[in-house]
């Protein structure tokens, strides 16, 4: 019934977005219009919705191996991370093609997330907000790593676009890899009972029977894909993953195989309800994404610090 | 002489204090005792100016506390925290000088520091007077602490649980020397105290706080009894006497 | 320790006679007049930024928090992004720099009143959320900032740069004597209570007991703050992590709590980090990389160290 709720509203959204842009639909000629929609509206559009569902859902995975509310990848290193390795792609090997870099930038993402966990392994149960610091500090460190390697490579307008997203450059033909991370993202939800198990702790799972290492090693896999695919594509989006997931919670509760799909729509729909207002907001002119993105995810964090008497897990 | 009228206190909406009057005359020790949230500890800082007074009206020796410039009352009143922890790298001696502060305001003269000294040997404090308050036992910490407050030369101490974290043979030597603070040197000490038993061996006056009121007031001898423990605490503890002490069988 | 304080000194005199001398190259006397502004706008910073990240640290008994990080240069540069945005791009390029700077320190110290007083009341017994209230309102200051400046500018791409890291090899020369004049003023208040801060650094219980209202130093210190934070960003830009790196090596190097004895010491272990670093990434190693994102490095590692380190 939810689902469907969501989905109709994401449908209309999602035609919205199709009308929006520079160039007015109504003005142009019948045999244009086609063509724009085709190369330009509907790839943005179908990007939006990809990547809003793949963050979101990362984002709750990594909440679930964390066992803490407050992370996702974006604040947690795995975005800097990622963009560390689309810089080394392009750096050691110019002219690389796309798929190298995705792969390469998924690699380096997987070891921040290794290392994040590393870090917040030593930290205590009783402080839980310590770890959303930890990240965000963390993040900020490789941040600052990548941009020191950009001004040595004299590539430093290149991670001005990855550190701050935004949808305006997706065109047929170069968002296509975002599909992959709509499948990781579509993986997860077929094993999202393992993940909710693991959501319990170690001890816990391995009780149940299950392969711990394994699966927390698959998540962040999963994970490391998904920021890789969507940081070479559209770049950094922050804090989908973190307050999507949250809200869902609240609505829905903890049981992922019910609250991934909602996850996933509610994902979809903030990131393309940002892009239709930054297209909007300046017409002709566009405010990226990830500004929007920046300030309502920030404001939304704020309010669930303070807002609720319950903070993690 | 501290005088405490008409104190009311509430937080958020619970009314934590109601309409408490005491005198507190000046000499020895008094005990606040009581279950938990009772008001002893909110009581304690409202006359100590750590939290503002709502309602009501607290003097000491005259001095009306809220309205009295803060250095006056510090000449006065001193009070140990329940957190001796320090984020700066204090040593013995660095602390204890502190208890001056309210009369050389950061210069101070050589009668400071003759009172300083004093205070160090009074607590024999002398070996240690180098050492950082981090790598101190617990007992030298506190220890240390009332040092500053005995140089800081005023009437009244304040002390607000101060043996949660103590041993029997550092509480039995911080009461003893807040004892002797009392008869030997005139000091009046206020301290709340949640283990009912020190409160009898070592105050010469009880009062016992129960939901916000004063339910009795006292010495030792004449409030802890079996009824009080009932009326107060909610408990079937019995109470004996051994040396004309009474003497709680927890 | 008056003899570290010397040793300092001299570390720092070294420092500017290198930056001033190393690699200069041409007429002598237009190199030194040129470098001279430079090096007085970073010893400015440094002055500012350790006074300003040491206070605040006794206000709020801990060594962690900084007014960096709790977002104080962020929201300076949002309230200036907002005056442009509200005066409009036209009338901003006709008012004098000066007047804007200080319209804006007296901005901030408004803010800075309401917001962070508010947040330290509420705050002193959660520490950590205040922490992380302070990193995620930087965030959302800078967001904000960078949706204004687009809609200030939507074509401007640099404006966002100058918005996220500090320029230590550009310094604001022209806003430099106003600085200067506020930097003193500041520092002279600072060095009168500085016994006060003393008892302060104590914690509220004691600093009560001693007759030092911990919430009216608040108010003065926070005012302080934001005065010397507001000349620091607007001389060379946002240095989150600096202060936080003065204050742990000036902790390490001077074993004492005396503020007369740190402040000094503060100021100097900020001049040596900020001139000789610069010096030698600038003219040493003829690096591409500002000293900034070094610094930035530096001290994000330092605080993951001290947020670790304290869970033992």
């Amino acid at each position: 019934m939810r689902i469907g709720l969501g989905l109709l509203v994401l449908g209309c959204m999602a035609l919205v977005s199709l009308l929006i842009g520079v160039i007015d639909l109504t003005q142009t000629n019948r045999s244009d219009v086609w063509p724009l929609i085709r190369d330009s509206r509907f790839p943005r559009t179908v990007a939006t919705l990809l990547t809003g569902a793949a963050l979101a859902i990362a984002g709750q995975i990594m909440q679930t191996i964390a066992r803490n509310r407050f992370v996702e990848p974006m604040t947690a290193g795995t975005g800097q991370g990622a963009a560390l390795g689309i810089l080394l792609s392009v750096a050691l090997v110019p002219g690389a093609p796309l798929g190298l870099q995705m792969g390469l930038a998924s690699a380096t993402a997987l070891c921040s997330s290794l290392g994040f966990f590393a870090l917040i392994r030593r930290l205590p149960p009783t402080q839980p907000l310590l770890v959303p610091l930890v990240g965000l500090i963390y993040g900020g460190v490789i941040g600052a790593a990548v941009t020191y390697a950009a001004y040595q490579t004299d590539m430093l307008q290149f991670i001005e676009i990855w550190m701050n997203g935004e949808f305006s450059g997706t065109l047929r033909g170069r968002y296509e890899l975002l599909w992959l991370a709509g499948l990781a993202a579509l993986l997860s939800y077929l094993v999202a009972d393992q993940f909710s198990i693991l959501g319990l702790g170690e001890q816990v799972s391995l009780n149940l029977g299950l392969r711990y290492r394994q699966v927390v090693l698959l998540g962040l896999i999963m994970i490391s894909i998904v920021s890789g695919l969507t940081v070479v594509t559209v770049g950094m989006i922050p804090f989908v993953g973190l307050v999507v997931p949250n809200l869902i919670s609240r609505l829905a509760g903890d049981n992922l195989r019910r609250a991934l799909p909602l996850t996933a729509i509610a994902g979809a729909g903030l990131v393309l309800a940002a892009d239709i207002l930054g297209r909007l907001v300046i017409y002709p002119f566009e405010m990226p994404v990830g500004t929007v993105i920046g300030i309502v995810g920030a404001l939304m964090f704020l309010w669930l610090l303070y807002g609720s008497t319950r903070l993690a897990r | 002489m501290i005088d405490i009228d008409g104190v009311s206190y509430r937080i958020g909406g619970q009314q934590i204090l109601r309409d408490v009057s005491l005198r507190i005359a000046p000499g020895g020790v008094v005990a606040l005792i009581g279950p938990n949230g009772a008001g002893k500890s909110t009581l304690l800082s409202l006359i100590a100016r750590l939290q503002a007074l709502q309602s009501g009206r607290i003097s000491v020796n005259g001095l009306p506390v809220g309205q009295v410039a803060d250095d006056a009352l510090a000449r006065v009143l001193a009070i140990l925290p329940q957190d001796l922890t320090v984020t700066s790298r204090l040593t013995v001696r660095d602390l204890v000088g502190f208890g001056r502060y309210p009369y050389h305001k950061g210069r101070p003269t050589a009668q400071d520091d003759a009172l300083v000294a004093d205070a160090l040997r009074s607590f024999d404090l002398e070996d240690i007077a180098g050492r950082v308050l981090e790598t101190l036992s617990g007992g030298q910490r506190q220890r240390a602490f009332v040092a500053m407050a005995y140089a800081q030369d005023t009437a009244y101490l304040l002390l607000d649980e101060p043996l949660n974290n103590l041993d029997i043979a550092a509480s039995r030597a911080l009461m003893t020397r807040l004892q002797m603070l009392a008869a030997e040197k005139g000091r009046t000490v206020i301290i709340v105290l949640h283990d009912i038993n020190y409160a009898a061996a070592y105050a010469d006056r009880i009062i016992a706080l129960k939901e916000g009121q004063v339910i009795a007031d006292g010495p030792p001898r004449q409030i802890i009894t079996d009824g009080l423990l009932q009326d107060v605490f909610e408990t079937g503890a019995k109470v004996f006497r051994v040396d004309d002490r009474p003497v709680v069988l927890v | 320790m008056h003899g570290r304080i010397a040793a300092l000194g001299c570390i720092l005199f070294a420092a500017c006679a290198a930056y001033l001398s190393i690699g200069a190259r041409g007429d002598w006397e237009f190199v030194l007049a040129f470098r001279a502004q430079k090096l007085g706008g970073l010893l400015l910073v440094a002055v500012a930024m350790s006074w300003a990240t040491l206070i605040f640290q006794t206000i709020t008994n801990n060594r962690i928090l900084t007014p960096s990080i709790m977002g104080f240069d962020a929201l300076y540069l949002l309230l200036l992004s907002a005056m442009v945005w509200g005066l409009g791009a036209q009338s901003y390029r006709a008012l004098p720099a000066q007047g804007l700077m200080a319209a804006n320190v007296v901005l901030l110290c408004g803010a800075a009143l309401v917001l962070f007083g508010a947040l330290l009341r509420s705050g002193r017994d959660d520490l950590m959320r205040m922490v992380l209230t302070g990193v995620v309102l930087s965030v959302l200051f800078r967001s904000i900032t960078a949706y204004l400046q687009r809609m200030i500018d939507p074509n401007e791409y640099a404006v966002i740069q100058a918005a996220s890291f500090a320029r230590f090899s550009a310094v604001a020369v022209d806003l430099l004597l106003l600085s200067a004049l506020l930097t003193l003023l500041a520092c002279a208040a600072i060095w009168q209570i500085r016994h006060r801060l003393d008892v302060l650094a104590l914690g509220p219980v004691l600093s009560t007991s001693l007759g030092e209202d911990p919430t009216r130093g608040q108010w003065r210190v926070l005012i302080l703050v934001a005065i010397l934070v507001s000349v620091s960003t607007a001389l060379v830009g946002p240095v989150t992590f600096f202060g936080l790196l003065v204050t742990s090596l000036t902790y390490q190097v001077m074993n004492t709590p005396r503020h007369a004895l740190l402040l000094p010491a503060a100021a100097l272990m900020g001049g040596i980090i900020l001139v000789g670093g610069q010096t030698v990434m600038e003219r040493l190693l003829g690096l591409a990389t500002p000293l900034s994102v070094v610094v930035e490095f530096l001290g994000g590692l330092v605080f993951l160290m001290l947020l670790l380190r304290r869970q033992r």
